[in-house]
């Protein structure tokens, strides 16, 4: 049988991508379309005092121009699931009063003929504030601090077992340290862009969006109609990184300004927009303390975050997330608390949580390896987590002693002399540094339908979305496998709300959530289609068991006869189907302290199909769901000028089954390379006076680039998963960023001697 | 951006005199800052003068040895001339070490000279700039200023100025020649740019409807060398946080004399006039130390750009080392 699944097989919308015609969201060339630009406060708090819209009505081309003085009114949503509708900040609606709570809210939006006069018009809308003091640094805010009962979708917040304190005190090695990530924002290639146009009651939607569905629904429901009399669509999106995860001001804006001038309106935000308007990642301050024994056993460990959130909604970055299932320790604190400040509310990024968190820990492990002159990676080894040290349960799988091996063979640790400052290339310093990866396993709810026509073709139809990670593609090889049907006669379709519900892009799930209902859709189906033709006195098949048959190649015929059966297509045309389809839903849930997955769209018919109840079957919470890894870092540095170059990077990742080696490898390597941007370079800086952000585009806010980038040596354990879902696939989104800072910052100590605990590491640190 | 209109310009004549007769006016070369300021709304120019269908588009050498760069030759053009990367290695290095692929490919000599500072409050509307709004104040001095300068600062402006290939001509001894409304004249390098003092607006000794024709670099000794060296916070793309361009003419292992210039550190492009008075000797890390010390001279720290002194130095030492040959 030729298995698709594992293969390295070029994306399926590669062509249409590189050759301009894949429609992003603010690409649809709607008739009579309006352009909107929206006008952004230049103060972090107060009032609006007057706002002077008259220059910009009396420009020609000018159609309106809405303040919270003309707007409509709008409803509060107060959910917290991505995945149903998830607005980014719950108590600022969009133009509903004259409060500021940071720089670059929206304010007004000039809706034109075309860009150039609606960005022209914002220019002439004149603001006069009244300005109150705004607090925007967290260190001055710490007194109004609070520890949230739970993070985003109901996740633990505040972690506590044995008596982290009390053992401490007695342990015989201790570590302590504070470890400190800046902001950083997402700045996806494709710019957030929605384009809104209303049909009588029915509202059509193209939105760049991390949740077809959740968006959907959260436009809707702040608009005040029925979601269903809502459709969006977004095809194609040029990556999110958690940014379009949530539903943010501009996507309510677009509808309520096409609503206003009642003709379809596009709206862009512009790169500098990008700063202040669609989420960030917190800052974080983490005080770690590590106790442990002489041999490195860890008896404590304190990890307590404090990150920001705005005044105006509630975000927890959880730092602490990895610290509380990543070691075997028995006493332990993970704590968050947030402070309000004047800023926009911050958002899920690139591994929320488990990113700056994993830095701190993996950098204060390395410290105790050397305080305790322990090799790193046996350190790790000393505290490995044969169980979920936090709730007992065992791994659904875990290979991370094998990644570790693996990783130190590749990058040659054995061969290298630990001492810091100890090894040169030329006049460089050379340094190694390792660090382990991990994030969590999620899978949730997910429906799919598949097609089959009288042409042997096959189409998917799943409301998820592809965000450039390469969901098409390996949706259509989980098909195409379990149909038996060659890739190019199978078809993804996706990115359309009405389509059966599938999961939002967050929490690295859509393959296991997506890719299991897509799986077990393609069973039924096969299943359907020889059923049909065991029953058919036409049909070479009558009369066989199901047992007997199998699907390859469009056709269905008896195991190791391949002469005796007939295509798909042969069956449908013979039958006169103009298709065989079924849909189903596989309610499964691995996500921690989530609630149980909604209920199935459908039940009976279909949904009572074996592979649906096999894979339903499993005990799901009987498992802890986690994925590893291990990152090996090489840098050199050059000791008078402070400047580091990634030299190497080993990444073994233990992911369950992969589903294509060649996303997969792209999906570890761009996070891999956003790591040596959190490590070296990237970061939001706020104007020290008035809070206002001044990298506010990509000359400013660095990102690495091709001359920065090293050699990658990416592995995969390849092991399926049998407990997340048949398929064996454990997302691999978001693990590539985690644990990868940490490996080259304690690189960069091992060359320099020098810890670095506050991020970027940046020549001028590296000076002195 | 706000609206203007664009006229085409086919000799120098018609293009000063399209830029004279209307106020609010500018050349347009490669447009690669221009039009970002223009979208930035830093810059409103109510008419553009296209002067790309104008003839300065040569690399010529000149009689007495040296080489004329028309002003509309593109920085990749420029960068990977025979002449340029024979006789003046240092320019043709830092060059390439500015910007992108696609910017050189569009970006001019001309247009290089005039490149406005990246200091982050410049590029945005919303905060007091006395380059941008005379008299309404300095925002990076009191803001966030680790990339601002650390020599030749005002109280009314610490711009940096960005370039990298001006600190190369710096160090070359060039002189631009300008046509404008008065007829030609030619400028020396380093007398070109202005220090901000009370008037940061005033970038250049450029006259009204004045246009840069090209630039004139001498020649050099056959025994010259020459190096640029770039420090910068990612290894490309990325405006330098201290750069130095050295020109050393040496003589059986000794360095008979020398030109610096440093870049990322001032608000023009740094000659170092004193610091090249002790150039001069036996290549050693003391006389380098001694010589970096002078060229920063009077450096101030910001904040936040403090450690561009120190960083300045290293590059400084550095570049001489390379450019040298090592210590001898």
């Amino acid at each position: 049988m030729n298995e698709l699944i594992g293969k390295p097989i070029d994306r399926v919308d590669g062509r249409l991508k590189v050759t301009g015609k894949a429609p992003y969201s603010a690409e649809f060339p709607l008739k009579n379309l309006a352009y909107g630009v929206t006008v952004q406060s230049t103060i972090a708090s107060g009032r609006i005092q007057s706002i002077e819209t008259h220059a910009a009505e009396s420009l020609s081309g000018v159609i309106a121009v809405i303040t919270y003085k003309n707007s409509m009114s709008l409803h509060t949503l107060t959910g917290g699931d991505p995945g149903q509708g998830k607005f980014g900040e719950r108590d600022l609606l969009p133009l509903q009063s004259d409060r500021i709570f940071y720089d670059g809210q929206h304010i007004a939006i000039v809706v034109a003929e075309t860009f150039q006069i609606a960005e022209h018009g914002a220019s002439l809308i004149k603001v006069e504030y009244e300005e109150e003091k705004p607090v925007f640094i967290i260190e001055d805010a710490l007194s109004d601090a609070f520890q949230p009962a739970s993070a985003l979708g109901g996740g633990e917040a505040q972690t506590h077992r044995g008596d982290a304190d009390k053992a401490l005190e007695t342990a015989e090695a201790k570590m302590e340290q504070t470890y400190i990530t800046p902001v950083y924002h997402h700045n996806a290639m494709e710019p957030h862009a929605t384009t809104a146009e209303w049909t009588g009651k029915k509202l059509t939607l193209y939105d760049s969006t991390q949740s077809v569905v959740g968006s959907k629904n959260a436009i809707a429901q702040i608009l005040g109609v029925p979601p269903d009399d809502v459709r969006l669509y977004s095809y194609f999106i040029g990556g999110g990184f958690g940014s379009k995860g949530f539903t943010w001001a501009h996507s309510v804006m677009a509808p309520m300004a096409a609503k206003h001038v009642g003709r379809p309106v596009k709206i862009v935000l512009s790169r500098q927009q990008m700063f202040t308007s669609n989420g960030h990642r917190s800052r974080t301050i983490q005080k770690i303390s590590l106790g442990a024994g002489k041999d490195g056993q860890l008896i404590s460990v304190k990890h307590l975050t404090t990150s920001e959130t705005s005044f105006v909604d509630e975000f927890v970055e959880t730092a602490g997330a990895a610290t509380k299932m990543l070691y075997d320790v028995p006493n332990l604190d993970a704590t968050h608390s947030i402070v309000r400040l004047n800023k926009g509310t911050p958002c899920p990024t690139r591994a929320p949580g488990e990113a700056p968190g994993t830095y701190g820990l993996e950098v204060a492990m390395d410290e105790l390896a050397y305080q305790l002159n322990i090799d790193p990676v046996q350190l790790r080894l000393v505290n490995y987590a044969d169980k979920h040290p936090q709730t007992g349960q065992p791994w659904s799988e875990k290979h991370l002693k094998e990644c570790y091996e693996r990783g130190a063979q590749a990058i040659g640790w054995a061969q290298r002399n630990p001492a810091v400052r100890s090894m040169k290339e030329g006049d460089l310093l050379v340094g190694y540094g390792m660090a382990t990866a991990t994030y969590p396993a999620n899978r949730s709810a997910s429906s799919a339908k598949i097609q089959l026509f009288p042409d042997g073709h096959a189409v998917i139809y799943c409301a998820t979305q592809d965000i450039g990670t390469g969901t098409y593609t390996i949706l259509t090889q989980i098909a195409a496998d379990g149909l038996g049907l060659p890739m190019a006669s199978v078809q993804c379709k996706l990115g359309d709300s009405k389509l059966p519900k599938g999961p939002n892009s967050g929490g690295s799930q859509v393959s296991a959530s997506a890719g299991g209902a897509v799986w077990a859709a393609a069973l039924t189906l096969k299943s359907k289609a020889i059923q049909l033709a065991i029953a058919d006195k036409e049909s070479p098949l009558f009369g066989q068991s199901e047992e007997s048959v199998q699907a390859d190649g469009g056709k269905i015929f008896i195991a190791g006869s391949p002469e005796k059966g007939e295509t798909y297509a042969q069956l449908l045309t013979r039958k006169g189907l103009p298709t065989l389809e079924t849909e189903i839903t596989t309610n499964v849930s691995t996500r921690e302290g989530a609630p149980p997955a909604a209920g199935g769209e459908k039940k009976g018919g279909d949904q009572e199909s074996s592979a649906v109840k096999a894979d339903e079957g499993v005990d799901h919470k009987k498992y802890a769901f986690h994925s590893f890894g291990a990152h090996f870092v090489k840098v050199l540095v050059d000791p008078t000028l402070g400047t580091v170059h990634v030299d190497k990077i080993v990444g073994v990742m233990d992911i369950g089954r992969v589903l294509n080696l060649k996303t997969a490898t792209n999906q570890i390597m761009g996070a891999m390379i956003f790591g040596i941007g959190m490590a070296l370079m990237e970061g939001t800086i706020y104007d020290p006076t008035n809070g206002r952000v001044v990298t506010r585009d990509l000359t400013d806010y660095l990102v690495p680039v091709n001359a920065d980038m090293p050699a990658f040596d990416i592995q995969f354990i390849d092991i399926p998963d049998p407990y997340i879902s048949p398929v064996g696939a454990r997302g691999i989104g978001e693990i590539g960023i985690t644990g990868i800072t940490a490996a080259i910052a304690n690189a960069i100590y091992h060359a320099t001697g020098k810890r670095v605990r506050d991020l970027p590491i940046t020549p001028d640190k590296l000076l002195s | 951006m706000e609206p203007f209109s664009i006229q085409q310009a086919t000799d120098a004549p018609t293009a000063i005199k399209a830029v004279g007769a209307a106020a609010g006016s500018k050349f347009i070369a490669g447009g690669t800052n221009l039009v970002d300021l223009m979208k930035m709304y830093v810059e409103r120019p109510a008419v553009l003068v296209n002067i790309n269908g104008l003839n300065l588009n040569k690399i010529e050498t000149l009689t007495h040895g040296g080489v004329r760069i028309g002003a509309l030759v593109r920085n990749s053009d420029l960068a990977y001339h025979p002449l340029i990367e024979k006789r003046y290695p240092v320019l043709s290095q830092a060059l390439l070490s500015g910007a992108s692929p696609q910017l050189r490919n569009m970006a001019t000599t001309g247009g290089n000279l005039l490149q406005r500072t990246r200091c982050p409050y410049f590029f945005d509307i919303s905060f007091p700039c006395n380059k941008r709004t005379p008299g309404s104040g300095c925002s990076a001095i009191k803001g966030y200023n680790r990339s601002n300068a650390i020599l030749g600062g005002s109280d009314h402006c610490i711009a940096t100025h960005p370039s990298d290939m001006c600190v190369a001509m710096a160090a070359l001894d060039a002189s631009i020649r300008i046509e404008g409304p008065d007829g030609e004249r030619d400028i020396p390098f380093t007398d070109f740019h202005l220090l901000p003092g009370e008037t940061p607006e005033k970038e250049t000794v450029l006259k009204p409807g004045e246009l840069i024709t090209a630039v004139d670099l001498p020649p050099l000794s056959h025994s010259a060398r020459s190096h640029y060296l770039k420090v910068r916070d990612r290894a490309s793309y990325e405006f330098a946080l201290a750069s130095a361009a050295v020109v050393l003419n040496m003589d059986n292992g000794e360095i008979k004399s020398g030109r610096i210039a440093l870049g990322g550190v001032g608000t023009k492009p740094w000659r170092a006039t004193k610091a090249e008075q002790l150039l001069q000797g036996r290549p050693s890390e003391e006389l380098y130390h001694t010589v970096a010390a002078a060229a920063l001279e009077g450096a101030k720290a910001q904040t936040y750009n403090g450690f561009k002194i120190e960083l300045a130095k290293r590059t400084l030492i550095r570049a001489l080392t390379i450019t040298a040959g090592g210590i001898a």
